[in-house]
């Protein structure tokens, strides 16, 4: 278990390093100048922008900057912005808004996603798994921008259900209707990877001997289909954690929430190189993370992981 | 004991009229097919019988099974049709059949577990002395769950993958007392879980009850699933083929298990087998089944000595048996083997990257002409002997000659030429085939790739082979899913000697095969070596198959060569203890031989 942990550390490691190094080369390839674009309309004298180039390392080579801004990671420093505020402290602000969109659509992915998926996968062939199926591909087919406006002018405004916008009434009532427009989409693809894995693990030998075992189906679909099937679905619903975290930019734009989503979008129409870089790397951390904590988890769920 | 009016009639009823052989007023209504007679088999088998209540336990009358296709638009198929027979308390009821004979959809439709698409009819009456009879046949849902497992338990072929891989093994166990024995207090069912993993001779019970299924090999694990349905002392134990997946020395420890049960559980076994051997081992009488429907019913010892059905009587013949009397050796002298290994290691690397030695310096050759067998069980390294033949496994040291040439010091041309004189037969033709290849595509294949057939000759050729393997020559275009099993091998035989191969490597090329289509699979692979005179590598777990077809044997055991020599040598006399172990666990197919080894 212990080499399997820090085998995994050491992944996560290589892809941190890369993923990283490719974001930052990224941002230095967007096209314009910041420094040219702090001055706004008027152009900047020569000998300040040499200085703030100098002062922001940018007249270094890529690499050495990259080189620097991993050292100040390493001390716990995300940069400095151009206009010299921490990029730690824009984002902590902003955090526990996304963190509780994401995880608010997450919840509603696995307790739906898996509730679906399993009905429609004990009902193989039945009307019920066809609804389910086709309310799946509906879910998919439409943009998250499209649904997101939708469902904020009918829910919000005609029928005003929800709040239309901001984070004044708090959890859960501001969240709900993002994490759902968010949420459509890993929901639909949970329920889907799900039925399939019900089917597959309903025909497995093992369920037809609990059967014969004379088990009341409650007991072998609850607890023996149920935690056989959810195994390939978690890898997924890990990824889409991340996912969310990342990818909750148009509908906290769309919803007015001030999250880190909301950051980046700003920081990359800013051409805030700094910032940018400083929300992907946290970004690709968290993503890392839960991916490590939900591979222990399958190994916890599935002995044969954990004896390999 | 209440038992139903008509049940008592039939069964009394049987019993005045079982005095000797067939019985002519049976009932009436069970049995259409005029050449069985279920209720004969009444008569109290030979051997040990401690019955002395004649009373059926379980009373199967006329059951058909058939499959609804395509939601009812097509007829449906018919899996089983009017089977009858009669399970007496404390027996061991064998139903023998060939696959397709309907002996597992019986099994599964006694206890309903055929699922949605299955319609079942007929009577199974379930009822030992002092237990309330059920008829189970409609049962309602409810009360079916209540009788599986409690009254009737099943053991299923594939130990490890009936079990829940995600649960220890103490809570499947565990499950199945609480579900049936709810009166039980966590402390008692523990024990209880201890006892039954000790009753099945599970060393460290208590210990073991913590392992997870993968942690058990497979005839540890068919075991477990013995004690999970003894667990609440059932009327009936259904075992579907238990020990078919088992290596021999496995089946025969699993065996013993059972044959010692008998004499301490009163519950009776229907064993659902193809293994005639099985059958001697540890039936009292035995239900032969084909297509669907009884063929004979009879005492396991009447059935061996005098069969009465024609088909029992093919059944029999055409299992192999050691013994067979000595033939000329087809060896040919030559300067050079056709096939030589020497000092031959092969290593494999684990997932952790350390090394697994599947051969461990092993010296064999094999002449031009002459049959070799290389016998063994899982593990022993005999599969990956023939892949090193045919350069597919890694050669850690020694070396390896195939016709003449030596894969890693010749020239790849030289080898690759060298392969065009190659034959291969793998175990499962299904698998080996393109399946989107007709099988005269497949068969023309190397004759295309390596002799440069084009055309007219090539169909010529092509044919030719088909014929030669008894396929009509007019089956070039049909697609293997068209064809069965033993129709499928011999295309494969017929692909393997397509270019008059030098060498020939079989790797276990009869053992996915029913035993009247190995019978006629072996004869034509033993008429098409003896009239194209090649070397052949025959890997086999199968002693008697060996038997039949070797002119060397060569036993291996955890990678190492035991013993080799000629055939009658080695399976007559055999010098090694391990080589005497393996002939010794195998059952015999007669039952009054099998009770002899037994008792000697």
């Amino acid at each position: 278990m212990t080499r399997r942990v820090t085998r995994r550390l050491v992944d996560l490691l290589v892809v941190f390093l890369g993923v990283t190094l490719i974001i930052y080369l990224m941002v230095f390839a967007l096209p314009g100048d910041p420094i040219a674009a702090l001055g706004g309309d008027r152009p900047l004298a020569p000998n300040v922008v040499a200085e703030l180039r100098e002062r922001y390392h940018l007249d270094e080579p890529v690499l050495q900057q990259y080189l620097r801004y991993l050292g100040g990671l390493l001390q716990g420093d995300l940069g400095t912005t151009f206009q010299g505020q921490s990029v730690a402290d824009r984002m902590a602000l902003r955090w526990p808004v996304t963190i509780t969109l994401a995880l608010t659509a997450w919840g509603i992915e696995v307790v739906l996603g898996v509730l679906l998926g399993l009905v429609a996968g004990l009902r193989a062939g039945a009307v019920s798994d066809r609804l389910i199926l086709a309310g799946t591909v509906v879910a998919t087919s439409i943009p998250v921008f499209v649904l997101a406006v939708s469902a904020q002018l009918w829910l919000g405004v005609e029928l005003a259900w929800f709040p239309v916008a901001g984070t004044g009434e708090g959890w859960p009532t501001a969240y709900l209707l993002p994490a759902a427009v968010i949420a459509v989409f890993g929901l639909a693809s949970v329920a889907r990877l799900m039925r399939g894995s019900v089917v597959d693990t309903l025909r497995t030998d093992f369920v037809r001997t609990l059967r014969a075992k004379g088990l009341r189906e409650r007991q072998v679909v609850g607890v023996h289909v149920l935690r056989s099937s959810a195994i390939p679905v978690l890898t997924f619903l890990a990824i889409d954690l991340g996912y969310l975290l990342g990818g909750t930019v148009v509908v906290e734009g769309v919803f007015n929430l001030p999250g880190v989503g909301q950051l980046l979008f700003q920081a990359i129409r800013a051409h805030e190189g700094p910032t940018i870089v400083g929300v992907s790397t946290a970004l690709i951390l968290v993503f890392l993370l839960t991916n490590l904590l939900v591979d222990l988890l399958a190994s916890v769920l599935d002995p044969r992981i954990r004896h390999e | 004991m209440t038992v139903p009016d008509s049940a008592v009639t039939s069964a009394s009823r049987s019993v005045s009229g079982s005095v000797s052989g067939p019985v002519s007023d049976s009932v009436p209504d069970s049995v259409p097919d005029s050449a069985s007679d279920p209720v004969s088999g009444l008569v109290a088998g030979p051997g040990p019988d401690p019955v002395t209540d004649r009373t059926p336990v379980l009373e199967v009358r006329d059951l058909t099974v058939s499959f609804r296709v395509d939601d009812g638009h097509t007829p449906s198929v018919h899996a089983v049709r009017g089977v009858s027979f009669d399970v007496l308390p404390g027996e061991v009821l064998a139903i023998v059949g060939e696959s397709g004979s309907g002996k597992s959809v019986t099994s599964l439709a006694l206890l309903g577990l055929l699922g949605r698409h299955a319609v079942v009819g007929g009577s199974a009456r379930l009822g030992g002395p002092g237990k309330t009879p059920v008829e189970l046949i409609g049962l309602e849902r409810r009360a079916l769950q209540d009788v599986r497992g409690r009254r009737v338990a099943m053991v299923f072929q594939d130990s490890s993958g009936a079990l829940d891989p995600v649960f220890t093994i103490g809570y499947q166990l565990d499950e199945m007392l609480r579900r049936h024995a709810p009166d039980l207090s966590r402390a008692q069912r523990r024990d209880r879980a201890v006892e039954l993993l000790s009753m099945v001779e599970l060393p460290d019970p208590a210990e073991r009850l913590r392992f997870y299924p993968h942690q058990f090999s497979g005839g540890q694990a068919q075991r477990v699933m013995i004690a999970m349905a003894l667990a609440c002392d059932p009327e009936v134990l259904l075992a579907d083929e238990p020990t078919t997946a088992l290596d021999v020395t496995v089946q025969r420890e699993v065996l013993d298990v059972l044959r010692r049960l008998r004499e301490r559980v009163s519950t009776s076994i229907v064993l659902i087998t193809h293994d005639m051997g099985v059958v001697a081992d540890l039936a009292d009488r035995v239900v032969v089944m084909r297509g669907g429907e009884v063929v004979e019913t009879a005492p396991v010892r009447q059935l061996f000595d005098a069969p009465g059905a024609a088909y029992t009587r093919e059944l029999l013949a055409a299992v192999p048996r050691v013994g067979t009397p000595e033939r000329p050796n087809g060896a040919v002298g030559a300067e050079r083997p056709a096939l030589a290994f020497d000092d031959l290691v092969v290593e494999y690397r684990d997932r952790r990257g350390r090394a697994v030695r599947a051969v461990d310096g092993v010296t064999l050759s094999v002449q031009p002409g002459e049959i070799v067998a290389l016998v063994g069980e899982s593990g022993s390294g005999k599969s990956s002997m023939g892949r090193c033949a045919l350069g597919l496994a890694p050669v850690t040291s020694g070396s390896v000659e195939v016709v003449g040439t030596r894969p890693g010091h010749d020239s790849p041309r030289a080898v690759r030429a060298a392969r065009a004189r190659i034959g291969v037969v793998f175990q499962n033709p299904a698998a080996s085939l393109n399946p989107r290849y007709s099988i005269g595509e497949s068969v023309a294949e190397p004759l295309l790739v390596h002799a440069g057939l084009r055309g007219a000759e090539l169909e010529r050729r092509t044919a030719e082979l088909l014929e030669s393997v008894e396929l009509p020559a007019a089956w070039v275009s049909r697609y293997p899913h068209e064809l069965s099993g033993g129709q499928l091998q011999r295309v494969s035989i017929a692909r393997a000697i397509s270019l008059g191969p030098d060498l020939l490597i079989a790797d276990e090329p009869t053992s996915a095969l029913d035993v009247s289509v190995q019978a006629t699979v072996l004869e034509l692979f033993r008429e098409v070596q003896r009239s194209l005179g090649f070397a052949c590598l025959f890997i086999s777990h199968d002693l008697a198959v060996v038997d039949e077809l070797a002119d060397r044997v060569a036993v291996m055991h955890r990678g190492r060569l035991v013993e080799t020599g000629a055939r009658t040598r080695v399976l007559g006399s055999p010098e090694q203890e391990y080589t005497r172990r393996l002939l010794a666990a195998a059952p015999v197919p007669d039952p009054v031989e099998q009770a002899a080894r037994r008792a000697g």
